[in-house]
């Protein structure tokens, strides 16, 4: 299988470039920090998850090629939880008893977060999870390097109710059926309530995963946007359900100008393949585009076309693609380096105090810090329409990083909880 | 034809003699029109259609394309194929370095869309009014442009243009100051079919819309007028996608009608079979990419065979290999075949990777059709639909009018008789069993135009189709098209209602429900084969 024999390459060349570096090499091969990579290379998820291991490798390659981390060289160890939520807490379990891995970069949906999440505890070891989500979560183990709610979600609704946005006034939140969508939609509901949208012009639909058929939902959203007011689609669909869900929003010709579709969860790489000429416009909110123009994400873009060709990573080998939860992805495994160079230590619970505060420059052009106490990463928003070529053009932006709100405000029951996890 | 033709390129060269003077916009117009704030932006535009200023609607299309270039030093460029042109002088322009991209959100598209709307609607040519016409109402005319609508209703000589121009008017008038006008508006928006103009009556019955009661009454009445007229739409799609939804059913199940119903094998690797079929999909439309590329949209002529040779294939080395051992039992075949499934899912995800691989629509196969105002049915399920009468046509007749469907017919009735008579059963086992997979294969193939296409495509089918064989009662084909269609309609009905995750559940309880009280499923097989 290509995993393990990229990994044997991987270990080979870290082995020459120690061998290279001979005078400090007093450290052998088998002297390395590993780390795990727990994304889904199969089934549903693997669309969006795959390039996610891809990335984790290139950026451990990269760190290894500066030198590795306290001098020793970073030896990644990939598994496959195959979009099986159960067996994400298996292989997470494995990697930290068997494989005693320091850190694990990995997960994508809520689901398979919350199962490994007591295994991360029980365990004290850490996960790094890189995909915006809908907080209502704060684990003294997990660095979440993704979006929360009010970093993603609730901007982007706040733009589709400006002017700009096209004064939506009556909503459909639509999404597949497990928790992350559920909790963003209550967020988003509660959000509505208090601006005034009331709870008939609100309609909120769930598909399961790997759903394939969405006639009937585009035809109920076209009846629901005729009864009334500007209506807009908020869609947290995950997964390879979005392809025949863009294909029938495209083919029975629901415009952008008529009902503006926007997503949380497709990027660059989900629109892959999807003719996008049918959905200019319609939206998604993140908090990297790849259109985006700075030097950083200049080099970033670089770096990742030069190793996906090397790679002969399938589809990024002819049209190299970045995307938000991957520039997550980067940044989390640089800061972890850097976290681990200030603790002098990959211990736990020393990384976990030197990752307060901790800084990268990231290639949305500002610089990603990390909350000194709730984990999550301070982060700007952007709001994308789709263009023709299946890029986004930015349409809006927050002028600053904003501050993660792990535990909404909008939720009633989040009233007093502690903006940092629970010390056990 | 060739008068057509010829017609057309004198149409052409005059456009193209006329475009240079034509394009010849006042470069601070332009420049308004294509950068700064969106607020100003639409004004400028707004008091430039007014203006009707001459250039404008190729301009508001160049910048509808993404083909607006604006520099620095101020000058405005329009950039097709690689020639950039002055938008304000229309002399051809070198394309700075720092020039940027003028880039349009959804609210800029949608005033753009609207103005050259406006301006075509007077224009000579009738399609192009129409489709101005048709894009002004499906979105709301904009009060701004009424005074443009009044001018075009008032020169329009086709009488159904003249009628979507004068609801045009009205949907406008509704909001009037004077009350005859408002009356006489609502009249007219009585007779319309539009979604746009049932969202218009429902805000002028908001609190904040019409004040007079009478009037409300008015708009009451006709809006239950354009509700039923809406309504039909509504209903033919819940038809439609039930029926597409049954056809897909009644591919995916035809196949195993005839390896399950009709020789009694519990084929648990069918799913597969499918995944092959759409994988050779997938193959056969790399090669087109590769070494046809000019006869791409025509893939499917060769992907449909290709997909059934090699999916029948598989299923006769299947049948020969392992199956014809397990005649008799069941559970074994079960068994078997469900471990053949994964090698089959393992086998293609070590050859082609575990992502899912990307299967395009041929052109012909996006966009749909629109029936209705409020109803437009895509073309690749109206292609689906023709596929699966073709194949259930094919297969009936092959059961029924040929010889190998005589010699299947007869193996599955009276194995012994038919052996006794000189039938080679353990042939026809193998023909059968392949024709049923060959089946699946088309099915695969259908299914990649609609859906992913993955090594686990076959496992999201699987108890569907199984599903459908069973309701429709085993050895009938006539119950598989039936079960495929109730099942795909009450499928559809129920999502309307319930939600996709409900609807799904509500089926299944449906179904056992039903087998519960009629195990032998719709149609029954009767007489003394029955029992054998």
């Amino acid at each position: 299988m290509t995993p393990t024999r990229r990994h044997f390459g991987l270990s080979l060349s870290a082995f020459a470039a120690l061998a290279a570096l001979a005078p400090v090499g007093q450290a052998l091969a088998a002297d390395t920090i590993k780390v795990g990579i727990l994304h889904s290379l199969s089934g549903t998820m693997a669309i969006s998850e795959t390039v996610l291991k891809d990335t984790a490798l290139m950026t451990i390659a990269e760190i290894n090629a500066k030198g590795g981390v306290l001098g020793k060289q970073l030896e990644p160890v990939v598994v496959d939880p195959a979009s099986d939520w159960p067996l994400f807490a298996e292989k997470a379990r494995q990697l930290v008893t068997q494989s005693k891995v320091a850190v694990v970069f990995g997960c994508w949906t809520s689901v398979s977060r919350k199962s490994v999440l007591p295994v991360f505890e029980e365990l004290n070891s850490l996960l790094f999870y890189p995909v915006q989500y809908e907080g209502e979560e704060l684990s003294k183990n997990v660095f979440y390097t993704g979006a929360a709610p009010n970093q993603q979600a609730i901007p982007a609704v706040e733009y589709l109710m400006s002017k700009d946005g096209g004064s939506a006034k009556r909503f459909v939140l639509l999404g597949t059926d497990y928790v992350y969508p559920r909790t963003t939609n209550k967020i988003l509901r509660a959000f509505l309530h208090s601006k005034g949208v009331k709870d008939e012009d609100i309609m909120e639909e769930y598909t399961p995963f790997g759903h394939a058929d969405y006639q009937s939902i585009i035809a109920k959203i076209k009846k629901f946007s005729s009864e009334g007011k500007k209506t807009a689609v908020v869609s947290t669909i995950n997964g390879d359900s979005n392809v025949p869900f863009y294909k029938e929003l495209g083919n029975q010709g629901l415009k952008a100008t008529d009902v503006p579709v926007v997503a949380f969860s497709v990027g660059e790489e989900e629109l892959r393949g999807v003719d996008t000429k049918p959905l200019v416009g319609h939206l998604a909110a993140w908090n990297y585009f790849m259109s985006i123009k700075n030097p950083t994400n200049a080099a970033f873009i670089k770096e990742w076309s030069d190793y996906a060709k090397k790679n002969a990573i399938a589809g990024h080998k002819d049209k190299p693609l970045t995307n938000d939860p991957m520039e997550a992805t980067y940044i989390g495994i640089h800061m972890w380096a850097q976290a681990v160079e200030k603790a002098k230590s990959t211990d736990t619970d020393k990384v976990i105090a030197a990752m307060a505060g901790q800084t990268y420059k990231a290639p949305s052009g500002f610089v990603a810090e990390m909350d000194p106490k709730n984990h999550h990463l301070h982060k700007p928003v952007f709001i994308g329409e789709i263009k023709a070529d299946g890029q986004f053009n930015i349409v809006w932006k927050t002028p600053g990083p904003i501050k993660a709100q792990p535990w909404s405000p909008y939720i009633p029951e989040d009233k007093g909880k502690k903006d940092e996890p629970e010390k056990k | 034809m060739l008068i057509r033709l010829l017609r057309g390129l004198a149409a052409a060269a005059l456009a193209a003699a006329l475009a240079a003077p034509a394009a010849a916009l006042d470069a601070a117009t332009a420049r308004a029109i294509a950068t700064g704030d969106n607020d100003a932006r639409i004004a400028a535009l707004g008091a430039a259609v007014a203006r009707a200023e001459p250039g404008l609607a190729e301009f508001a299309q160049a910048l509808l394309d993404d083909a607006v270039k604006t520099t620095p030093a101020g000058a405005v460029l329009v950039v097709r194929d690689e020639h950039a042109v002055d938008a304000a002088t229309g002399q051809p322009a070198t394309v700075p370095d720092d020039a940027e991209d003028a880039s349009n959100n959804n609210r800029m598209r949608g005033a753009l869309a609207a103005a050259l709307g406006g301006l075509r609607l007077l224009s000579k040519d009738p399609a192009a009014r129409r489709a101005a016409i048709d894009e002004l109402s499906r979105n709301g005319a904009d009060p701004a442009l009424l005074p443009l609508v009044d001018k075009a209703w008032a020169g329009e000589t086709d009488a159904g243009l003249k009628a979507q121009l004068g609801r045009l008017r009205a949907s406008v008038q509704v909001a009037s100051p004077d009350r005859a006008q408002r009356l006489a508006a609502i009249d007219l928006l009585s007779h319309s079919d539009e979604p746009a103009v049932r969202a218009l009556l429902q805000a002028r019955l908001a609190p904040d819309g019409e004040a007079d009661a009478t009037l409300r009454v008015a708009i009451e009445r006709a809006l239950a007028q354009v509700d039923a007229r809406l309504a039909w739409g509504e209903r033919l799609g819940v038809l439609f996608t039930g029926i597409s939804l049954g056809s897909i059913l009644l591919l995916v199940a035809l196949g195993l009608a005839i390896t399950y119903g009709l020789m009694g094998v519990i084929n648990m690797a069918h799913g597969e079979l499918m995944m092959i079929g759409a994988y050779t999909t997938w193959l056969v439309q790399n090669l087109f990419h590769r070494f046809a590329p000019g006869l791409f949209d025509a893939y499917l002529v060769a992907a449909i065979p290709a997909a059934f040779l090699v999916s029948a294939g598989v299923g006769a080395v299947l049948e020969r290999g392992v199956i014809r051992f397990l005649y008799g039992r069941p559970l074994e075949t079960l068994l078997a075949t469900w471990g053949i499934s994964l090698v089959l899912i393992q086998g293609v995800r070590s050859l082609f990777g575990a992502q899912n691989v990307q299967v395009e629509n041929p052109a012909w196969m996006s966009g749909g059709i629109a029936v209705a105002s409020n109803l437009v049915l895509p073309w690749n399920r109206i292609a689906i639909i023709a596929f699966a009468v073709l194949v259930l046509a094919g297969t009936g007749l092959l059961i029924a009018r040929t010889r190998l469907g005589l010699f299947v017919r007869g193996v599955t009735q009276n194995r012994r008789m038919a052996s006794c008579t000189g039938i080679d059963t353990a042939r026809t086992d193998t023909l059968a069993f392949s024709l049923g997979a060959g089946i699946a294969g088309l099915a695969g193939c259908a299914l990649s135009q609609v859906g992913n296409v993955g090594p686990d495509l076959g496992q999201g089918y699987i108890v569907d189709a199984f599903m459908v064989v069973v309701l429709g009662g085993v050895g009938q084909l006539a119950g598989t098209v039936l079960a495929a269609l109730g099942l795909g309609l009450m499928n559809k009905v129920l999502e309307g209602v319930a939600g996709a995750v409900l609807a799904k559940i509500m089926v299944l309880v449906f179904i056992v429900v039903f087998i519960q009280k009629r195990p032998q499923g719709l149609f029954a097989l009767k007489g003394r084969s029955a029992e054998s």
